[in-house]
């Protein structure tokens, strides 16, 4: 296994990283997650039945997580933080307290397993309609 | 324009929630947490990007490599102005040899605040270059520091040799309402860009 701890590209693998195996990139073939994409749990809107284990997680996301054995303690924490509500991938790894490339291997991985998506953001050298920046001014104002 | 949806365009899925963000930045103490703290609905988050990360340029990691745990704290905060749209501010980290978090975090936003101190205006420059050269629309928020001397917005703007169009206002960041003020006329600005420039924003 020690020689796992190695990737090519990276060099050492400082420890959070162990918890995505050394990946510094995630398998996912989108662009790096924006630090305001919005992770959704697939089954958001879905509420736990009842003799719900308590973990925040339905049966079946459970199930799915526990069955595939390169998921780690982390990825059902972020399955069960954003089944509530979207949240953004900053606000996911301040939550569980992990570094951001980190947090961003895991939701890759989680995409992948399609458990969550993920929102796209504005796209770079693109501005929001003027509608939307009047509706944020408008909300500003009503601070 | 169809953005902040996923992009499997899903046919039943509700609505996403847009979201969008400003930068605060500014040389280092000037307040940029202060005024992210007292503006957002949330205590001001953490978070932390390892410089060990394969995604760095690798000249920003002579110097590092040897130090493999170095980490850079950025602290944002959180505005949901409504169902579908929610604000995030980030706080940039102060520290230059960071310009490549910049660029992650200057990517799709806005716009900006550069926090200046009239004590130091100097440490205001860098930001100002920055967001000039990459044609963000920002504001420069003077805060407004108790033992600090007070100068009328035009002379700070004659000093940082500002284009006029930039928005110069003074500020106390600990202020939710004038925190407020500063970020509505740094949306207020980055509109009347996108007007000016429509078709190569
Ligand atoms: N008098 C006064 N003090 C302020 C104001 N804004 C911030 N401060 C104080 O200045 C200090 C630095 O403020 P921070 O908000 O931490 O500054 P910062 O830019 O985030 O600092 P770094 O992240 O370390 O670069 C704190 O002790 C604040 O309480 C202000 O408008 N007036
Ligand atoms: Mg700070």
């Amino acid at each position: 296994m020690t020689d796992r701890w190695f990737d090519e590209a990276a060099g050492p693998v400082v420890r959070p990283y162990a918890m995505t195996r050394g990946r510094t990139r995630s398998g996912a073939k989108d662009a790096q997650l924006d630090l305001i994409a919005l992770v959704i749990a697939e089954k958001a809107g879905e509420p736990e039945p009842d003799g719900a284990t308590g973990s925040g997680l339905l049966p079946e996301e459970e199930d799915k997580l526990l069955a595939d054995h390169s998921l780690v303690p982390e990825h059902l924490d972020i399955v069960a933080l954003c089944r509530s509500a979207p949240l953004s991938v900053a606000e996911v790894a301040a939550e569980l307290d992990l570094p951001v490339g980190v947090v961003r291997v895991l939701i890759g991985d989680l995409v992948e397993a399609e458990l969550v998506r993920v929102t796209r953001p504005v796209p770079p050298a693109e501005l929001p309609d003027e509608s939307i920046l009047r509706e944020v001014i408008n909300g500003l104002r009503a601070l | 324009m169809v953005f902040g949806r996923s992009k499997r365009g899903g046919t039943t899925a509700p609505a996403e929630p847009v979201t969008l963000k400003i930068l605060v930045a500014g040389g280092f103490g000037v307040g940029k947490t202060t005024l992210v703290g007292s503006v957002s609905e949330i205590k001001p988050l953490r978070t932390e990007e390892l410089l060990t990360e394969a995604s760095l340029p690798v000249d920003s990691l002579k110097g590092v490599e040897a130090k493999s745990t170095t980490t850079v704290a950025m602290d944002f905060g959180r505005i949901t102005i409504n169902d579908g749209l929610v604000l995030y501010l980030f706080g940039t980290p102060g520290q230059d040899r960071f310009w490549f978090l910049w660029d992650e975090l200057a990517t799709g936003a806005l716009g900006a605040v550069v926090l200046a101190d009239t004590r130091r205006l100097e440490n205001s420059f860098a930001a100002i270059d920055y967001f000039e050269r990459r044609g963000i629309p920002f504001t420069v928020a003077v805060n407004c520091f108790d033992d600090a001397e007070r100068y009328p917005a035009e002379t700070i703007r004659e000093a940082l040799d500002l284009d006029g169009a930039i928005p110069v206002m003074l500020c106390d960041a600990r202020v939710r309402e004038s925190a407020r003020d500063v970020l509505i006329s740094v949306v207020e600005h980055a509109m009347r860009n996108a007007a000016r420039a429509p078709a190569d924003m």
